[in-house]
């Protein structure tokens, strides 16, 4: 156990303080969600599915860039990530429209 | 001598178990792609009955959302244990990270459980197939990520999980976390935006 | 990793290494990338000669008309085998052969980045073949075509265990292809020599690379398609039940989601083979090397985008036709532009007309001609003409044997030295080249016409009043010559390893860093890394630094391990339980993976 053995950390991680908040928010966004399902006033309206696509997708982006570092991590690691990502968005596009999902009419 | 694999020559720096587990999470997401992508272009399609309003629980799902989100969280405070080096806080969250699965798999498995009592199995319908592999082949994700994660809990009991194994915990939690953000794209497009007017 | 003290490693210079690694076991238990490349290319060889005997046992049905050689049912099992064989058990893991034994080569490193995974995937390549192929003991190979389309493969029209077969045997061989995938772009990415920088890779290790960014990305599709073509057959779910209010087409646009980025899969890696043998016997570096590198990526994006091609015969709509058709077309662009450094390359050049050149210029020849025919059907009112005649079987195999094989073949030639130590003779190969020439052409040729005048394919006979007897004749001949040109090639190899020529360093002066060592190269590649100052490192003076015959310090070679031999058989296992549905087998084979991936991930294994 030489001195090498403590390599230089991967990044400067986020603080504990910072993963709190992260959660919070996410907490938050989540119950903003199923509130949105259950008010009437909301979910009866067309903006309904747009908006938690929205939050969702905030959702996904906090933990990913926080709590899976791609934020201060190497450039590598979101190219990496996001290629097949976006790729995989794309096809779920194309299939729905060739297959006439309802949501695109 | 502990972190050779660490210490060699890489060409750019990072950890290549690293990289090779982020292309690992790369194809994860055409696989999760290619079954939301199933499960949406067959929404309300389905000839005979039930039908997700008439089945999805949204309380019950919205509570094992909540318990996933929170062992996402305890992930990485491990995480930042581990690197600290401190023991007591390393076997504490990672015991909530696997205590929070488990409680998510349970659900899961109340979950599947009621549907098939209400006469929603995987031969049912469009929707019974294409749910059942959807959140199937996800709760199969948590299991696995359970496993690993005891087994990384039972080397810190161990003390086998110091500083010098922070990549490993960090690994472990690349997956974890991405089993996380899966089952939020899952929640909003399967259970909270439903086909037609939720009554 | 583990207390050095503990290691299965050895080191090598000393004579006790070899121990460690002679006889079947140290092959079963090898982790090292040279040798899992010669089995790849063992074991894809052997495929390759068994694909190409069903291809001439269809050959031999079609030669007269009317023939009854062949049954129907049989015909079907041969035809579909013999394309996936081909696709998945041949022509791929050539590729891989090549992967495992060049890269690593090529760019400097003693290994891959994950020596365990990479043997690995060949088992559980290995295994796949044999259980796919295993098939015909039961008299139960596959028959619903090599793309298995729905709803012809349901439990309802094919009851037996064929589509099982094949659904479950592909679905092995893509843990093998996404296995390896993960472990090359690692390596590609991050195991460089240093100042081997991204734009000095050669280009093989360049397409090799995309071909695995793609892996990584399509074999996720077929993987879900496979399960829910297994999940209707076994568990009753609906996916592709029109009763149900499912849709048959679903299947095929996942199977070609995938499919049409594996023919790049397929071909990128022999465009990668040809771009290494063209500046060596130019003695010219490649023309126009970033925009070769780039056209490659782009062929690799818009191979996403052009998928439903393959079905222009469902009835998309203009919108959706006409959208495919166009970006097809634009993939021709790239390719062609490909095509013109190629021959600039070679223009001026001092040319040397060996045989790894003449394949690599018949790749040029043929692979265009496959391209054309190819834009061909990319216009939907032609493809309707043509789509599922022998039009489509000549353009796929001008494509894939013109153009993937050819390649290959060339890679052979050319490496072959390097792999084994000596040289194959040219005058054997002279031969092999012209016969295989010859005969693709006579083979294929025909076929053009043939599908245009309205033969389909994958009918078992046809009738003499079709007019069509001749030609499907000289169709077959030519097989019969393809087939006799590959006994010479099997000849040339068995006289290579008795009398061929001992391979120097570098026997053809090429540029690249693999013939910087010895042929065939010892156990840990490089005595010392060596650090590259150019693209073309064997060309440039001073492009990279010296790389002494022996190690001034003892090398450490990471020792055998049996637990991926032992995970392989797990998943087969597994599978074989999926396949006579027995719930005990399956769980027998989880937990035999389980147990190995453990004892894997602890055991001690130094890089």
């Amino acid at each position: 156990m030489s001195e090498d053995t403590v390599t230089k950390p991967p990044h400067a991680h986020p603080s504990v303080r910072t993963y709190l908040a992260i959660a919070a928010i996410l907490t938050g966004i989540t119950v903003v969600e199923v509130a949105m399902f259950y008010i009437p006033a909301i979910s009866a309206t067309a903006a309904l599915a747009p908006v938690l696509l929205v939050l969702s997708a905030a959702k996904f982006a906090l933990v990913v860039m926080f709590f899976m570092h791609l934020k201060p991590d190497s450039k590598i690691f979101t190219i990496i990530f996001t290629a097949p990502l976006l790729l995989a968005g794309l096809m779920i596009l194309a299939l729905m429209t060739l297959l006439g999902a309802w949501w695109l009419g | 001598m502990t972190t050779t694999a660490l210490a060699h020559h890489t060409s750019t720096g990072q950890d290549t178990r690293k990289i090779a587990f982020w292309t690992f999470i790369g194809s994860e997401c055409m696989l999760f792609g290619t079954l939301i992508a199933t499960y949406l272009s067959y929404e309300g399609k389905s000839v005979t009955g039930p039908t997700p309003q008439e089945i999805l629980n949204i309380p019950v799902t919205s509570v094992s959302t909540f318990v996933l989100l929170m062992s996402s969280l305890a992930m990485v405070l491990a995480l930042t244990a581990v690197v600290r080096g401190d023991k007591l806080q390393t076997r504490l969250w990672l015991t909530a990270t696997v205590g929070f699965g488990t409680m998510f798999l349970a659900f899961q498995y109340y979950e599947f459980n009621s549907f098939v009592a209400e006469g929603l199995t995987i031969s049912t319908n469009l929707f019974g197939s294409t749910f059942f592999v959807l959140t199937g082949c996800h709760g199969l994700h948590v299991l696995i990520g359970v496993i690993w994660l005891t087994t990384l809990l039972i080397l810190s009991w161990r003390d086998q999980l110091g500083p010098e194994k922070a990549m490993n915990v960090e690994i472990a939690g690349l997956y974890w976390h991405f089993v996380d953000v899966v089952w939020i794209v899952i929640f909003t497009v399967v259970y909270l935006i439903q086909r037609g007017p939720v009554a | 990793m583990g207390a050095p003290a503990a290691t299965a490693g050895s080191v090598a210079g000393a004579h006790g290494a070899a121990d460690a690694r002679s006889g079947v076991w140290g092959w079963i238990t090898t982790t090292d990338h040279k040798r899992i490349g010669i089995l790849y290319g063992v074991t894809a060889f052997f495929f390759f000669l068994l694909g190409g005997l069903e291809a001439l046992l269809i050959r031999l049905q079609l030669a007269r008309a009317d023939n009854t050689l062949i049954g129907a049912e049989t015909f079907n099992q041969l035809f579909t085998m013999h394309g996936t064989t081909m696709v998945f058990l041949a022509i791929m893991p050539m590729s891989a052969a090549f992967f495992n034994f060049i890269i690593p080569l090529q760019i400097g490193a003693r290994d891959v980045a994950f020596p365990r995974l990479n043997a690995f995937s060949y088992w559980v390549f290995l295994l796949g073949g044999l259980f796919l192929n295993s098939s015909f003991l039961f008299g139960a190979a596959p028959d619903g075509g090599w793309f298995g389309y729905a709803n012809l493969t349901s439990i309802q029209y094919s009851p037996g265990m064929n589509i099982s077969f094949w659904a479950l045997g592909l679905q092995i061989l893509g843990i093998a292809s996404l296995a390896a995938a993960f472990n090359f772009i690692a390596t590609i990415i991050n195991m460089r020599a240093p100042g081997m920088k991204l734009m000095r890779l050669p280009v093989f290790t360049w397409m090799s690379f995309i071909t695995q960014l793609i892996v990584v990305a399509a074999f996720p599709v077929i993987t879900v398609a496979l399960v829910f073509l297994m999940f209707d057959r076994m568990f009753g779910t609906t996916f592709f039940s029109v009763a149900a209010g499912g849709d048959v087409l679903l299947w095929q646009h996942l199977f070609w989601l995938f499919g049409h980025p594996e023919v790049y899969i397929l071909i990128l890696p022999a465009m990668g083979m040809v771009s290494e043998v063209l500046p060596t016997f130019s003695r010219k570096p490649l023309f126009g090397y970033p925009v070769i590198v780039y056209s490659g990526m782009l062929i690799g994006v818009i191979g996403w985008a052009v998928w439903s091609h393959h079905m222009f015969a469902t009835g998309m709509g203009p919108i959706a036709d006409s959208y495919f058709s166009s970006v097809t077309m634009l993939i021709a662009i790239p390719t062609g532009v490909k095509i013109f450094n190629w021959i600039a390359t070679m223009w001026g050049g001092q040319i040397r007309l060996a045989t790894p050149m003449l394949f690599a210029v018949a790749f040029i020849i043929l692979f265009t001609i496959g391209g054309i025919s190819g834009v061909m059907h990319a216009s939907p009112p032609t493809d309707l003409q043509q789509t599922d005649t022998y039009f489509v079987v000549a353009h796929i195999h001008y494509v894939l044997f013109g153009g993937a094989i050819m390649g290959i073949f060339s890679g052979i030639y050319y490496w072959w030295p390097k792999v084994f130590g000596r040289l194959l003779d040219e005058r054997l190969g002279k031969w092999h080249f012209w016969l295989v020439f010859i005969g693709m052409n006579v083979t294929f040729f025909p076929m053009h016409l043939i599908g245009l005048l309205g033969m389909p394919r994958r009918v078992y006979t046809y009738g003499p009043e079709l007019g069509l007897e001749q030609m499907n004749l000289v169709s077959t001949v030519g097989a019969l010559l393809l087939g006799f040109s590959m006994l010479i090639m099997v000849y040339n190899f068995w006289w290579s390893s008795k009398h061929g020529e001992i391979a120097q360093n570098n026997p053809w002066g090429a540029a690249t860093l693999e013939w910087a060592m010895s042929s065939p190269p010892p156990v840990y590649n490089f005595s010392v890394i060596p650090e590259v100052r150019s693209r073309l490192p064997l060309w440039t003076v001073g492009g990279v630094t010296e790389i002494p015959d022996v190690p001034p310090e003892p090398v450490h070679v990471p020792g055998g391990s049996y637990w991926p031999v032992v995970a392989a058989v797990g998943i087969l296992v597994f599978f074989i339980g999926a396949l006579v549905q027995s719930l005990w087998l399956a769980v027998g084979g989880v937990l035999v993976l389980v147990v190995s991936v453990f004892k894997w991930a602890f055991e001690p294994f130094e890089m």
